[in-house]
């Protein structure tokens, strides 16, 4: 220890005469998920190592933690240990179990003043609804994404369909699904209509069609759960019948990591993915596709997925403040423009979109647009106390439902009951 | 004299020991002790610190139908693995054994699966099953027009899928286990057979299989445990789903106890894991025990 | 003896063992296709399809692999290098020593068989953050190293060994650790050798227990580092996987082609039959 500061100040000696400032520097632990394939994990650690430069005085140690999943364990068990970082990305929707575990501080106490106010108020509403609890706010939106639509033109093109136009509403994709729905001369289908994969999460795009039909899955609260309302159950019959009734879907649990390959297969000619995939699908895809929004029952809609920054508790003032400066650094324009280019990820600030570095890359590639004009009709992701245990029961009885094993209102029926149970005590 | 020899037996046998004996009862022993413990109490979560409940959790674990199923779950799947890979490897060595054309890229062939990760292999099979454009689709609609088949995301086959992989990733390990016993197997034994006009299957099961039988009571100890160890290639190829459909014990343990943070519950999973192995090892002893002739 | 019946016979079983045999082999045949072919040929076999070797320089700059590798061979040593002297100790007490207390404590080394360190995770994972240990590599190994089965089979292999040989280097003057290591361990060489193959296949593909206790570059082993692929949003891509798991697993499978005979000839006089 004694060591590597004395190096460290040696070092900083040589390089900036800054002696004091290096050996007093704030020491920054931050650990972030990656999602995504490509430079994702690049991206962040150049970032890192843009703002170390510029600002002597703070040494953040990146710490790439593996998926989310692995992420939000490894900040519960390191803090449990008496280890926390400072400073992690982490699932917006584990905003409720970190406050429940006590391990978060908001990031109220660090803010003051209206430039921090607007700073706040500069985010896109919808990702703040997973940001905000209580009249504080926990989590500064980053990592963020959406589902789409995408579609292969040259499937819609042979199918009679326009190439450009996108299905708008439900009974909409059902038409275009059947006439895109392909089968060879035994009767086997060579191509489906649409894949909106139901495999390990399926409760996300699912909350899309939810969203759509009028549905809010869960309270601001996190307490409260409605997946027993009649719009979702309507919600998820319409995804059931699209394998069944309408044959336009492939049956079963569909697999969400094979989606993209399906897609790029010509397996299915329309797919609900991430907004994440952008770049996937724009370097593979071996034919024009489109982006669009979700198609819309009573309206457009589709939930907000991703991670946000938390500050952990432990640190100490000197170290919050510091966090909190880098985050607002790493969302601001021009590097929010070169962190969406570099993943696919929606910018979470109005302002980054009017940056020359994000006009040239839209100019170019107008479906990155898509997602930010979606924000107007997002919602919060499903996101509860709890939130793993709930979410699990809620993909049970959804995947129940889509193989066929329980009707959609008592799988939903029997979901609500046991969420209640769990909730009851945070009421 | 003698009662000095044996007092040193003692302090050197012991000494011997103790290293050993403390990491066993560091990671073995003792937590299995503080699992059981940890079963009457609750969750500790943020400032709430852990309270005694008494049987609350074993309450919750009866009356917890994700429990019941990854049980039946797993029994099926014992069911499916043991006997499949114990034949599999038996006759894997049998021919590996004998005087085979190729016989080393055969042997080379059936030793892989032990070689490559489970977790990596996994999302290979990931692609074999998958609907449409996966590798089994594929040859099973070329070679007789059978439409596409969702084996992963259908609740009947999904963990059906999970044994064929587990049945590729042990066979061959055990078949290494079989392949030393067969070449320990004095010729002549066969060679008298043989004289005597026994036939092939005469001969295997009249004396090679008996004289596996050592072999195979420990390569299903083996297979026992694995049927509730391995449990890595379940996180890539369905993470237990459809509805739970494929998941196994040990997976519901890590599901409750690292991704819903429920360490006391997951406690209570462990100890009911613990008395099914006991349970299968004294049922495992006594079976083989009349069959098995040790030296 | 009929001969034509014979040779159909041997020839049947031949081809259903080479069928078995490139049954067993597809998923490596497939790993090999992928990872030396553009990602769009992930679903198409054509004979013709280009040669890369981009999946690899992708794979190596998705994850510091070098790195990973370096760990698990360090933690594989280190295992095995524990288990040989803890085992050898324990399993001469065992099958050399009479003591109070003997069976009761093999009874308990046996009931490690059954008990092992995977189930307990949950316990462990306290004790590691206890001694302060969590993130190392010493984490991944300290629950493994005292292995029941390790100091069974060593046992049952001392016991083997005449009791006169034993006694003639007693006599000479060799103390009870000289034995050890002048008697019992070189004759049970092959065992050590059958045991540490199957200690190092199984802790080199050991998955569940390092994810739990590592959460850096520095300690996680390659199983670990190959489960970030995995674990994305973005789709499967299964040519930089595959590029991955053949550059990790490629010195084991070298190593078993290498040595395959020494490997099954040393099970065989190791007694594990």
């Amino acid at each position: 220890m004694l060591k590597s500061t004395f190096l460290k100040a040696v070092a900083a000696t040589a390089l900036t005469f800054s002696t004091w400032a290096s050996a007093q520097a704030v020491d920054l632990q931050f650990y972030f998920p990656v999602a995504v394939g490509g430079t994702a994990a690049e991206t962040i650690q150049e970032l890192t190592n843009e703002y170390v430069a510029q600002n002597p005085d703070v040494n953040i140690d990146a710490v790439y933690a593996g998926s989310y999943q692995d992420t939000v364990a490894k900040a519960i068990t390191a803090s449990r240990g008496g280890n926390p970082p400072q400073l992690s990305v982490i699932l917006s929707v584990d905003m409720f179990t970190l406050i429940d575990e006590d391990l978060i501080v908001p990031f109220d106490d660090y803010l003051s003043g209206d430039e921090d106010k607007k700073w706040i108020e500069g985010f896109y509403p919808a990702f703040m609804e997973n940001s905000q609890t209580g009249g504080k706010t926990y989590g500064i939106p980053f990592q963020r994404s959406t589902p789409v639509l995408y579609w292969n033109k040259e499937a819609f093109k042979e199918a009679g369909l326009d190439p450009d136009v996108a299905p708008e509403t439900w009974d909409e994709m059902v038409d275009f699904g059947k006439k895109l729905t392909k089968k060879d001369a035994s009767g086997n289908v060579t191509q489906w209509g649409v894949r909106i994969p139901s495999s390990g999460f399926p409760y996300w795009l699912f909350q899309g069609l939810a969203i759509q039909n009028g549905a809010i899955l869960a309270n601001a609260d996190g307490n409260k759960t409605n997946f027993d309302d009649p719009k979702v159950v309507e919600a998820l019959q319409y995804l059931v019948d699209l394998s069944t009734k309408d044959e336009v879907m492939a049956p079963g649990i569909i697999e969400w990591g094979a989606t993209p390959k399906a897609f790029f297969e010509g397996q299915t000619a329309m797919m609900w993915t991430s907004t994440g995939n952008l770049t996937n699908v724009r370097n593979n895809a071996p034919f024009d596709f489109g982006v669009a929004m979700l198609p819309a029952k009573e309206t457009r809609g589709a939930p907000t997925g991703g991670g946000n920054f938390y500050l952990f508790k432990g640190a100490s003032d000197e170290q919050s403040k510091a966090a909190v400066e880098f985050v607002k650094w790493i969302t601001a324009p021009e590097q929010a423009a070169k962190w969406t280019i570099a993943t696919g990820y929606v910018a979470p600030r109005a302002e980054t979109w009017d940056t020359e570095t994000m006009k040239a890359y839209t100019a170019d590639f107008a479906p990155a647009l898509v997602a930010r004009d979606q924000l107007e009709f997002a919602k919060a992701e499903l996101s509860t106390f709890q939130n793993q245990r709930i979410t699990g029961l809620f993909n049970d009885a959804l995947a129940s439902a889509i193989t066929g094993q329980k009707d959609p209102a008592t799988a939903l029926k029997e979901a609500q009951e046991q969420a209640d149970k769990i909730l009851a005590e945070y009421r | 004299m003698r009662d000095l020899k044996l007092k040193r037996d003692w302090i050197h046998g012991w000494l011997l020991l103790l290293p050993a004996l403390v990491f066993l009862f560091a990671f073995t022993h003792i937590p299995a002790v503080t699992t059981l413990i940890n079963s009457f109490f609750s969750t500790p979560r943020g400032r709430r610190s852990a309270k005694f409940i008494g049987l609350d959790n074993y309450d919750r674990m009866i009356n917890d139908p994700v429990f019941w199923k990854v049980l039946w779950n797993n029994l099926w799947f014992a069911l499916g693995t043991i006997p499949a890979s114990v034949a599999l490897a038996i006759v894997m060595a049998l021919w590996v054994n004998d005087k085979l054309a190729g016989r080393s890229f055969v042997r080379m062939a059936y030793f892989t699966p032990t070689v490559l990760p489970l977790i990596a292999v996994a999302n290979i099979w990931l692609f074999f099953y998958t609907p449409g454009f996966g590798l089994f689709d594929q040859i099973t609609g070329f070679l007789f027009g059978w439409p596409a088949s969702n084996y992963l995301g259908n609740p009947e086959t999904a963990l059906n899928a999970i044994i064929v992989v587990t049945v590729w990733k042990e066979a061959g390990f055990f078949m290494i286990f079989y392949l030393a016993a067969l070449q320990a197997i004095p010729v002549s034994l066969k060679e008298a057979a043989q004289i005597e006009g026994a036939g092939r299957w005469t001969i295997f099961w009249r004396i090679t299989f008996p004289l596996l039988m050592p072999t195979t009571l420990f390569v299903c100890v083996n297979a026992v445990i694995n049927s509730f160890r391995l449990v890595d290639h379940i996180f890539i190829l369905t993470d237990g789903g459809p509805d739970n459909a494929s998941a196994l014990l040990l997976f519901y343990i890590y599901e409750v106890a690292f991704r819903f943070w429920e360490t006391a519950y997951g406690a209570t999973l462990t100890v009911a894991l613990l008395a099914l192995l006991s349970l299968l090892a004294i049922g495992q002893f006594f079976f083989f025990d009349r069959k098995v002739h040790y030296k | 003896m009929t001969g034509s019946s014979d040779l159909f016979d041997r020839s049947l079983n031949t081809i259903a063992a080479w069928a078995l045999a490139l049954l067993w082999v597809l998923p490596l045949a497939y790993a090999v296709w992928t990872a030396f072919h553009p990602a769009a040929y992930e679903a198409r076999f054509e004979l013709f399809a280009p040669l890369t070797l981009e999946n690899f320089a992708k794979a190596w700059d998705a994850a510091p692999f070098a790195r990973y590798f370096l760990n698990t061979f360090i933690l594989v040593t280190m295992i095995l290098a524990g288990q040989f002297f803890l085992c050898t100790l324990a399993a001469f007490a065992f099958a050399r020593f009479e003591f109070p207390g003997r069976n009761i404590l093999f009874a308990l080394v046996l009931l490690q068989l059954l008990v092992m360190p995977d189930i307990l995770m949950v316990e462990n994972y306290k004790t590691m953050r206890l001694l302060d240990l969590v993130d190392t590599i010493p984490a991944i190994a300290l629950p493994y190293i005292a292995s029941g089965f390790g100091i069974f089979l060593l046992r049952q292999t001392f016991m083997t060994i005449p009791k006169e040989l034993d006694e003639a280097a007693r006599i000479e003057g060799a103390s009870v650790l000289g034995v050890l290591w002048k008697v019992y361990i070189p004759l049970a060489k092959p065992t050590y050798l059958a045991y540490g193959l199957v200690s190092v296949s199984h802790h080199w593909n050991n998955f569940l227990w390092p994810l739990i206790v590592t959460n850096s570059v520095e300690t996680r082993p390659v199983t670990v580092g190959l489960s970030i692929f995995s674990a994305i949003d973005s789709g499967i891509e299964w040519s930089v996987i595959n590029a991955a798991t053949l550059m990790t697993s490629g010195p084991l499978l070298i190593a078993f082609l290498l040595f395959q005979r020494q490997f099954v000839q040393s099970f065989m006089r190791a007694g594990i039959k």
